[in-house]
């Protein structure tokens, strides 16, 4: 039997580089047909010869072209910040199962997410900003630390008029648009009409996520109606290198998006 | 095909594997042992029969014949990637039951788990592998509690004593060989362990809920987290990347995979400083749960195979199988305490 090899990274060109923050970049990659290829919520390795690999999730997807939100914070991705538009980088994947859009066609959809934790829905909230006739309702809480942390400007700025969109930072106050304190006190705000058809999304450093969750549950949405994305360590992305199980689950073959149900009874 | 052979007659067949294998075997390291005046048993490529050790388990287990400590996976020069070259030729490999059946269970990650392992594929196609029978138990072993004592999946068993070898092929081109150099026809049914001092019982009602019982609580002291056990284990599969590069210019290096151990620190760190299982306590608790519930619930069988070189190598001595028997304790413990809230 030969198998591909499923470890060889391939080039692929930097379009464009965003700079979000000092430490936060997006960079926009040349990919063939990725609409066809490629789900928000989805991951791939990228490979920094020498310094070895890191997986990234896909922040963004357009014809041609996926885009990789990345933060500076380890020793791959200092060495994809040295990179510039024009230059390539070496990747693989899509890796995982990412955001199913029919799981949440048609529901009033509230979408939690904290940091870089946007990065893997901005695609969601993207599409139903676009389409908004493919859901009842969507509303988005999203959060960052201060002013010198917030990502995607741009797109926030697009969603505010489409959306119900609510943005806090953790420690900031007077800065307009926003109000100061996390993602969690503006849960219990929200007011879902049909609870039986309001599905959530939710995303972001694991205590967030936790207290998310509680507060959505107190709101009286069904267990079965939330989905949470995990971060692990990965080293291939295929379920062979075994730093990513939790339980029975491989987060990189069965994730890394569960649904609520599945996630709450994986202990790491 | 059962056959009895003298030592020449088997030394043909001998010839022969080598003509189209690496042959991996257990051998003996005189004075190479991890205390003053023992030896090591480890896998080594052999060129003469009289190098296998017949007798004695081997320290690290078959594993490394497919999956060595350190496998580079391709080339970097620049931006240009090359693959690394399979090895030029097939291996052929002595192995016990346990490690027997541990292929199966490195098989399930490696093949079927997601999609085939590129690497380890291509090696697997070209592996033979030869059963040596054991004709008793070793001292930590617990195969016959795991159901691996009786691994039948062999090209070829082999039986070695009173200076000549019982041998049941199952390779026509094999027993050929055998014919020729005038080994006698026998029925031949490899020894088989059929009980252990150590027995272990994985309770029927285990779950996850296990974890929060205090059994754990006392290897946060115990255990150093050296990973030892994992690197022993036949059916340890994980691994991490890693980058090395030749020249201080950075544009010439290689891309390996490094075995890795879910006992040692870094593991599980994810970039910008999270990481989970901090205390070795939860750490043993994830291993020994892998071995003997998770994987049978995403796989339906047992992952460990009771080989037991997981004791004989743990520096603190703690034995595997003192903790799964100390499972339904831990069980009872978690259920008591839920009821009598």
């Amino acid at each position: 039997m030969t198998a591909a090899n499923n470890y060889i990274p391939f080039p692929t060109k930097i379009e464009k580089v965003i700079r979000h923050t000092k430490t936060e970049y997006t960079f926009r990659m040349h990919f063939d047909h990725a609409e066809e290829r490629v789900r928000p919520g989805q991951f791939f390795e990228i490979s920094m010869p020498k310094y070895g690999e890191a997986p990234i999730s896909v922040s963004g997807i357009s014809a041609d072209t996926i885009d990789f939100t990345i933060r500076k914070v380890g020793v791959v991705t200092n060495e994809v910040f040295e990179r510039y538009e024009g230059q390539e980088l070496l990747i693989r994947g899509p890796y995982g199962n990412g955001f199913v859009f029919d799981d949440y066609d048609g529901s009033e959809l509230i979408v939690v997410a904290g940091g870089t934790g946007v990065s893997p829905v901005r695609g969601v909230i993207d599409h139903y900003a676009h389409h908004p006739e493919k859901v009842e309702s969507l509303s988005a809480v999203v959060g960052f630390k201060s002013p010198d942390d917030i990502l995607f400007r741009d797109d926030l700025a697009y969603w505010k008029d489409r959306i119900d969109l609510r943005m806090t930072l953790d420690s900031a106050k007077g800065q307009p648009g926003y109000r100061e304190g996390f993602v969690t006190a503006v849960v219990p705000e929200l007011t879902p009409k049909d609870l039986a058809n309001t599905k959530a999304i939710v995303v972001g450093p694991p205590p967030m996520m936790r207290f998310t969750v509680a507060g959505l549950l107190k709101l009286g949405l069904p267990e079965e109606n939330i989905w949470l994305s995990q971060e692990r360590k990965m080293c291939c992305g295929l379920g062979k290198c075994g730093h990513c199980k939790i339980g029975n689950v491989y987060v990189c073959l069965d994730g890394p998006v569960f649904p609520y149900l599945k996630s709450k009874t994986m202990v790491d | 095909m059962g056959y009895v052979a003298s030592r020449e007659q088997f030394g043909k067949l001998f010839s022969y594997w080598k003509k189209e294998y690496d042959i991996w075997a257990p051998k003996r390291f005189p004075g190479g042992g991890r205390f003053s005046d023992t030896d090591a048993v480890r896998y080594a490529v052999v060129q003469e029969p009289d190098e296998i050790e017949f007798e004695v388990k081997s320290a690290y287990s078959w594993k490394e014949t497919v999956l060595p400590p350190s496998e580079t996976l391709f080339y970097f020069a620049q931006n240009h990637v090359e693959e690394a070259m399979p090895p030029l030729r097939k291996r052929l490999v002595f192995l016990r039951s346990c490690d027997l059946e541990a292929v199966r269970r490195m098989d399930q990650i490696y093949m079927k788990n997601g999609d085939p392992d590129y690497y380890y594929a291509r090696k697997r196609d070209n592996l033979a592998f030869v059963m040596i029978g054991c004709p008793a138990s070793c001292e930590n072993g617990f195969c016959v509690s795991m159901g691996t004592n009786a691994a039948d999946q062999y090209d070829m068993s082999i039986d070695a004593a009173d200076g000549e070898f019982r041998l049941d092929s199952r390779r026509d081109d094999w027993s050929a060989v055998l014919a020729a150099a005038g080994a006698a026809e026998l029925d031949v049914k490899p020894c088989r362990v059929s009980e252990n001092k150590v027995q272990v019982r994985v309770p029927e009602n285990l779950t996850f809920e296990v974890g929060k019982s205090s059994m754990w609580d006392q290897y946060d002291s115990r255990c150093i987290n050296c990973g030892r056990c994992n690197f022993v284990c036949p059916t340890c599969t994980c691994f991490s990347m890693q980058d090395m590069y030749y020249d201080a210019g950075g544009k010439v290096g290689e891309r390996r995979r490094v075995q890795a151990s879910c006992m040692v620190d870094g593991y599980t760190d994810v970039a910008g400083g999270a990481s989970y299982r901090k205390k070795n306590g939860e750490r043993m608790r994830f291993k020994t749960l892998h071995k003997v519930l998770d994987f049978k619930e995403r796989f339906g069988y047992q992952m460990c195979v009771g080989c037991g070189r997981c004791d004989d190598i743990c520096p603190e001595y703690i034995s595997f199988s003192n903790i799964i028997n100390h499972l339904e304790e831990g069980m009872k413990e978690v259920q008591d305490h839920d009821s009598s809230k």
